[in-house]
């Protein structure tokens, strides 16, 4: 019993790419296995050049450290921790010094958008800020790849579009590859292409210029 | 990287504060019982030395009565022969390697001074009696050997005697009675306090002991023979040339036991020192068996700690901590949890073993090496009933990590 069988993407840096499926269509193994947090048993996954699917958990975590951002459906923040803190995480990892942490935190949460919010934890935020500052977890390290796990699963429609428009503004304004996985179609109407994922095997994949014509 | 875990740590301690204090509380009471008991330990030790060293170091005593033994105390003898003066005589004349030699004689006596009275333990001895005690005299002079021969009727006093009938006075001149016959008081014997035993040193009068045996007990015995080993002479060396003499002067046969009993002080001494330092690691041991359930308890909290936050693991490790920073994380948490533990511990243990040496007169004395011990073996404990934990946490499959609710 395989997850995905066959499965033959490539994705090119720049693109804002999402990934639909019902569930248990392999979509979100596609997703751990772009993100590096999983490794394919059979075949090859190439990230940057690199076979990441031959790599231990450790290079793997440095991998992800330097050059992907994930954004989950439940925003995943460190309860009890402000929002700098939580943004400041991946660069404790990266053994940034102290000072240039906290610019570079301030940096990412004032592109979302919550500047003034930073010292907040989340449970003084509201579900789209926490989804931001998610958001400026993920890009302050200046990743190549953002993976973004159903980033609206848990917003009203107004939050949704708000999100979108973010995700879309740092795709088109820092080149930042994005792959994220969704249920609806509005939303993956944002990205540039739409991989469809049905019992493993990729179903479709059209560039929204394809569609439009 | 170190020191950013640290403060990590220290701010998820802060953050569960009860839960933190909680955790403590196993080690925190380990440690203080450890740092009690042995801090405890090591004054009664001191005190007892101290005792031990003031009835006499280098000392034997011999008394009449067989040898305590298998047989069961010695004494039992329907005619237990008495010591003599002739005992004395011969060892003064054959034994070498003895710094003093001296003949006493005790009894519990009423001692009287005006209209006041005072039960005091009385002993007839001689000069050599303050040499081969090691005791001094404050003020006054011994007795002179002619006072010592013709049994005079003087006497010198503990400090006890002494505040009992002239308080802070000086007795030096002054008559007592001592049962129905007087003596002049010559001297003052220094303060020695109580014995371990419970015993006041210090509540004694010393008499020539012509003068006792005449006068108080009624009789020629002599019921101990003091003997000082010189500063060359270990009493174990001496001591079978003080069986060999009085056997030979009290003409025992080789096949029949010694009828007196010879007990060495140093060996007491150090019979008991070696008592209460077993008696301490003892305690200290039972103490250190909670140290080690405190440590358990670190390790239950620490593992609740990581199943609850599986979810905070695994966004550490999905975007990017190596194993080894979950685990240091943890470590460093379960280290410093401990640590804290140990030091609180420590000053509980220190305060305690402070009330009750004061309450037990015993000396207080804290050990640099045992609270160092304290201290590092608490960070032990985190470190190595952390360790499962945080490797548990470490090992952590990200993807399912996430997921966990």
């Amino acid at each position: 019993m395989h997850a995905l069988v066959g499965v033959d993407l490539a994705i090119r840096r720049g693109e804002f790419v999402a990934i639909m499926g019902p569930s248990g269509s392999g979509k979100s193994t596609a997703m751990n296995i772009i993100g590096c947090l999983d490794t394919p048993t059979a075949g090859t996954y190439s990230f940057m050049g690199v076979d990441a699917g031959r790599l231990d958990r450790n290079r793997r975590a440095l991998l992800r450290n330097l050059y992907v951002g994930f954004v989950f459906q439940g925003y995943n923040l460190l309860p009890r921790t402000t929002a700098a803190e939580n943004v400041e995480l991946p660069l404790i990892y990266r053994g940034v010094a102290a000072r240039q942490r906290r610019d570079l935190a301030m940096q990412a949460l004032a592109e979302v958008g919550l500047v003034g919010r930073e010292h907040h934890t989340p449970a003084e935020l509201s579900g789209g800020q926490q989804q931001r500052v998610a958001i400026a977890r993920a890009i302050v390290t200046r990743p190549t790849l953002l993976v973004a796990d159903e980033p609206t699963g848990n917003l009203d429609t107004a939050r949704t579009h708000e999100i979108m428009e973010l995700l879309t503004r740092l795709n088109a304004e820092l080149g930042l590859s994005i792959v994220m996985v969704t249920h609806e179609a509005d939303v993956a109407d944002y990205a540039g292409r739409t991989i469809r994922f049905l019992d493993g095997h990729v179903a479709s994949d059209r560039l929204k210029s394809e569609e439009a014509a | 990287m170190i020191w950013e875990t640290v403060r990590l740590s220290l701010r998820s301690i802060r953050r569960n504060v009860l839960r933190s204090f909680l955790t403590l509380l196993g080690i925190v009471i380990g440690v203080a019982a450890v740092i009690a008991m042995l801090t405890i330990g090591s004054g009664t030790t001191e005190k007892v030395k101290a005792d031990i060293s003031k009835l006499g170091s280098n000392l034997l005593v011999v008394r009449a009565g067989r040898p305590a033994g298998p047989g069961g105390p010695g004494g039992l003898d329907q005619a237990v022969r008495p010591l003599a003066e002739k005992d004395v005589a011969a060892l003064v004349a054959h034994l070498s390697g003895a710094r003093a030699i001296s003949p006493a004689s005790q009894k519990q006596a009423r001692v009287i001074f005006g209209t006041e009275s005072l039960t005091s333990g009385v002993t007839g001895t001689d000069s050599a009696y303050l040499d081969a005690r090691d005791w001094k005299l404050v003020t006054g002079r011994p007795f002179s050997d002619s006072e010592t021969r013709a049994g005079a009727g003087v006497c010198l006093i503990g400090e006890t005697v002494r505040q009992q009938f002239f308080g802070a006075g000086d007795p030096e001149g002054e008559i007592i009675r001592v049962n129905r016959t007087s003596c002049k008081i010559i001297g003052l014997l220094e303060p020695k306090g109580y014995t371990g035993f419970g015993q006041d040193q210090d509540n004694v009068v010393l008499m020539p002991l012509h003068a006792y045996q005449r006068r108080i007990a009624g009789n020629r015995d002599i019921d101990n023979i003091y003997i000082a080993a010189d500063d060359r002479t270990p009493t174990t060396e001496l001591q079978p040339r003080v069986e060999d003499i009085l056997r030979d002067t009290r003409r025992i046969t080789p096949d029949r036991d010694s009828d007196f009993a010879i007990r060495d002080m140093t060996q007491i001494a150090d019979a008991m020192t070696s008592a209460t330092t077993t008696m301490t690691g003892m305690l200290g041991a039972v103490a250190g068996v909670s140290l080690l359930v405190g440590g358990i308890g670190i390790m239950n909290i620490m593992l609740v700690s990581v199943t609850e936050r599986t979810r905070e693991i695994g966004i550490r490790l999905a975007i990017g901590a190596h194993e080894k920073h979950i685990l240091i994380q943890f470590l460093v948490e379960a280290t410093v949890l401990s640590l804290f533990g140990g030091i609180i511990g420590i000053l509980i243990g220190l305060s305690l073993a402070g009330m009750a040496s004061m309450a037990l007169t015993i000396p207080f004395a804290p050990s640099p090496a045992v609270v160092l011990l304290a201290v590092g073996f608490s960070a032990l404990i985190g470190t190595v009933f952390g360790f499962f934990p945080a490797l548990r946490g470490a090992r952590l499959d990200p993807i399912d990590a996430l997921r966990h609710e």
